[in-house]
């Protein structure tokens, strides 16, 4: 069973992100699931949600403690959240961000999405849109298939736009 | 003058207790109701009336239901009647304390949704079937088993809240006027949305008068001005029968609540300040009925 | 259709492949997304049915009941506080006889607020009369949702049934799920005392002490007769859509010599607490109780028993280990989960390994 670990703030898509990214794995064949923690946040607090993909059916619902992969979806919340807890040793980090971050010797990929998005204007509310670009990092990761990946993205917004998003970011991503 | 039909949908021998009022007008309002009416009954002395079971007094079908419910029961009713193509009336018929207390959330709640039903309000101004309680609609002065000294808080004033919801057809009726009462059951079930009949029903035990004395205690509630016939026809308000006469020149409250054992002992005070807002709520009627407010 | 659904919206379309006449709902935490979801079906037109936006969840249930008193099928969900206001309701619903669906979402009541998976709310209601079923899947949920409306109106039944499902935890879980063709799996409801002006008679009339007790034996007896309706509705279903269920979902018990009982989600972890100690040489299954009621027959021979309760009876015990006290066993009652506590597969075999046959144990209390 592969974890991941996704953190974000409330309305950054960090939720949709997760369901797509399951939806994609699912879209492969795999079995997934994707599941936000819900706390009394409101939009700005820091959130986390918890994505497991396996061969199996998954029966775990409990929390994700030691994952595979963290994904930070906004550097910012690293000032309050230790991003790094229970993870995996040799388990990965992939950050929303134009330059590597030192993540205490764990493997880092990264790539700005926030730059991705503002290209192509992809914004709601004054917020740019985090979560169709990372579905293409996370088919860059070999997490998911490129062409899974762009069917859950399509499935969830209509907008060609995020998928050309979710490809910049295949392309663009480093490690 | 309307034919009443002779059709009765209550049969003889009802559990009701002698001179109630009630059971007469649930007589006069399934006449006009006709038998595709379906009847929904919370907690109240119709719960006892219409028999004890395997035995039914009632000649249409009575959907007995929780004290609180009887508006959202009649919501659900109405829906599914409606969406299979039936036009049978649904009629909650509740009394005080199943309109004015525990059940106006539910009442409000279908009236606001427009729901397709007329909900009939029978009130005898007390928690009668449970032996005379209090309810918000007991008046001021009223002598009831949990208010000994006599009511201090007035009578809830039902219509007024009712008419917020601004629904098509609401009305109120006596007792001792069933023509009347007969007409606007009628009108009330030809408007499809919510409309609403607020009954006055004296009730012998609980109002402590002689049982014959049932029909001229409701005459005199409605002469003194204590309770007014009207109808209001989305908003326009129009007084009906004998209310026209009591509107201009009604009799003295007290001619009406010393004929009452209910209100024995009520001071002079109290019937100089009953008397005092029934003036006041004439006067408002009046002044609607021209057309100034 | 293969699709991703969060639990909600795995009730919502099953309630939408079931067509019912009238939901009646109103909305809370975590249930919302269901009723927001048949909201938009309705609107939409996927749905035929009549929508009623209560003002309340004892309304919800009046209105359902109302509905299906005249012969039509009726949805509802809620969850918690709601469930509990409409206590009054649910006795009503099942006194009438009326075949009733609702969804619940399992969630712990106040105060404090707390908005997280406990089973106190349903097993709080488990007197009423309504079958309840526990599920521990996104499928499940969609599954089971279809599967209570056919056993519900069974002539053999005709009771309410309660589809419970974790809040949180699995309302809000997005996983995948294949919906149905239902063909004729759900024939057209049928009510056979269904109001009917043509033959007019009187409903909860009066009853006295001589008639009372017939009519609940009645819901006794058509209590009983569920098992039966329950275990052909559920091997239909597994025939015509190729899906497995069973009143208690068995995970490695034939050879166990612990069984972990629960319902729910931690029914489902527990499947991977035995794995987990099977590794270690321990021989432990897991036995999910889905439907609570009517309370199923249960025997694991000498096995030892662990029972985690999400709920608790104050000045009792765990509502789930008196089941299986009631059945003769001796289980090792652990109350685990309450109000959304986080209880892992880890947690689960730790409590099977510290097991006292007999005792109580209390989560983050007992130590």
């Amino acid at each position: 069973m592969y974890e991941i670990r996704l953190h974000s703030r409330g309305g950054q898509g960090g939720v949709t992100a997760a369901k797509m990214i399951a939806h994609a794995a699912i879209l492969d064949g795999k079995y997934a699931t994707a599941s936000p923690f819900y706390g009394a946040e409101r939009r700005g607090a820091a959130v986390v949600s918890f994505i497991r993909i396996d061969d199996a059916p998954i029966r775990i619902y409990s929390q994700i403690r030691n994952p595979d992969l963290v994904i930070v979806l906004d550097a910012s919340v690293m000032e309050t959240v230790d991003v790094l807890q229970g993870i995996k040793p040799g388990g990965t980090v992939l950050i929303n961000s134009p330059h590597p971050v030192d993540m205490q010797g764990h493997a880092v990929s990264y790539v700005d999405l926030t730059a991705i998005a503002l290209s192509l204007g992809l914004v709601i509310a004054g917020s740019p849109i985090l979560n169709t670009p990372l579905v293409g990092a996370m088919a860059k990761l070999g997490l998911v298939s490129v062409e899974s990946a762009r069917l859950a993205i399509r499935e969830a917004f209509g907008d060609e736009r995020n998928v050309q998003a979710a490809e910049k970011a295949y392309e663009e991503l480093k490690a | 003058m309307a034919e009443i039909p002779k059709e009765e949908y209550i049969l003889r021998c009802t559990s009701a207790c002698a001179g109630c009022s009630s059971s007469l007008v649930l007589r006069y309002i399934l006449k006009a109701a006709g038998p595709d009416s379906v009847l929904v009954v919370p907690a109240c002395c119709t719960s006892v009336i219409q028999g004890i079971y395997p035995n039914t007094a009632m000649n249409i079908p009575v959907y007995n239901v929780a004290f609180a419910s009887a508006a959202a029961v009649a919501s659900g009713m109405s829906a599914a009647f409606r969406s299979v193509g039936k036009k049978t009336n649904v009629i909650c018929y509740a009394g005080d304390g199943g309109t004015v207390d525990i059940g106006i959330q539910a009442l409000s709640g279908a009236l606001e949704r427009g729901t397709d039903f007329l909900y009939i309000c029978y009130d005898n101004e007390a928690y009668s079937n449970t032996g005379m309680q209090r309810s918000g609609s007991t008046p001021l002065g009223a002598k009831t088993t949990t208010t000994p000294e006599g009511k201090r808080d007035a009578k809830k004033d039902l219509d007024r809240i009712v008419q917020a919801h601004n629904l098509p057809y609401m009305a109120t009726a006596c007792s001792a006027y069933p023509l009347d009462l007969y007409k606007k059951v009628q009108k009330a079930l030809a408007i499809r949305g919510p409309t609403f009949i607020h009954i006055l029903a004296p009730c012998p035990p609980g109002w402590r008068y002689p049982s014959e004395a049932t029909i001229e205690m409701g005459k005199l509630a409605v002469k003194t001005g204590m309770w007014v016939l009207y109808e209001r026809e989305y908003g326009k308000l129009s007084v009906t029968g004998a209310s026209k006469g009591a509107l201009a020149k009604p009799l003295p409250v007290g001619e009406y609540l010393t004929r009452q054992g209910r209100f024995k002992g009520i001071d002079a005070a109290t019937i100089d300040y009953v008397q005092q807002s029934v003036r006041d709520n004439l006067a408002r009627i009046a002044r609607e009925v021209e057309g100034v407010c | 259709m293969l699709m991703v659904a969060t639990g909600n919206k795995a009730v919502a379309t099953a309630v939408k492949d079931a067509r019912p006449v009238v939901v009646a709902a109103y909305p809370i935490t975590p249930q919302t997304e269901i009723v927001e979801q048949i909201a938009n079906f309705v609107e939409s037109g996927e749905m035929e049915a009549r929508y009623i936006p209560v003002e309340s969840e004892h309304s919800s249930m009046a209105a359902c009941i109302g509905a299906a008193a005249t012969g039509v099928r009726a949805f509802t969900a809620t969850s918690s506080h709601g469930l509990v206001y409409m206590c009054e309701m649910l006795h009503w619903a099942a006194g009438a006889r009326l075949p009733i669906v609702m969804a619940n979402a399992n969630r712990a009541l106040g105060p404090g607020w707390n908005i997280w998976a406990e089973h106190s709310d349903s097993l709080s209601m488990r007197d009423t009369g309504w079958l309840q079923v526990y599920v521990g899947s996104v499928q499940e949920a969609y599954d089971a949702t279809l599967m209570a409306f056919r056993i519900a109106e069974h002539d053999d039944v005709l009771l309410p049934v309660m589809v419970n499902l974790d809040g949180f935890t699995l309302t809000h879980i997005m996983q995948q799920m294949e919906t149905v063709e239902l063909g004729d799996f759900l024939p057209p409801c049928t009510v056979p005392h269904a109001i009917d002006t043509a033959n007019p008679g009187g409903y909860g009339t009066l009853t006295p002490p001589t008639e009372h007790f017939k009519f609940r034996w009645d819901i006794e007896r058509a209590m009983r007769d569920s098992v039966g309706v329950i275990r052909e509705t559920e091997a239909e279903f597994a025939r015509r859509f190729g899906r497995q269920y069973a009143p208690v979902e068995e995970y490695r018990c034939e050879d166990a010599d612990v069984v972990i009982v629960a319902m729910g989600t931690l029914g489902k972890e527990a499947e991977v607490a035995a794995d987990v100690l099977r590794n270690e040489g321990i021989r432990a299954g897991s036995a999910r109780i889905r439907w609570f009621r009517p309370f199923p027959a249960i025997d694991f021979g000498d096995a030892d028993v662990v029972v985690i309760d999400r709920d608790y009876s104050f000045g009792s015990g765990g509502i789930l280990a008196h089941e299986l006290k009631a059945a003769g066993m001796a289980p090792y009652s652990v109350i685990a989960g309450i109000g959304g506590q986080e209880v892992t597969y880890d947690d689960i075999a730790g409590f099977v390994r510290n097991r006292i046959p007999g005792g109580e144990y209390w989560f983050g209390v007992s130590d």
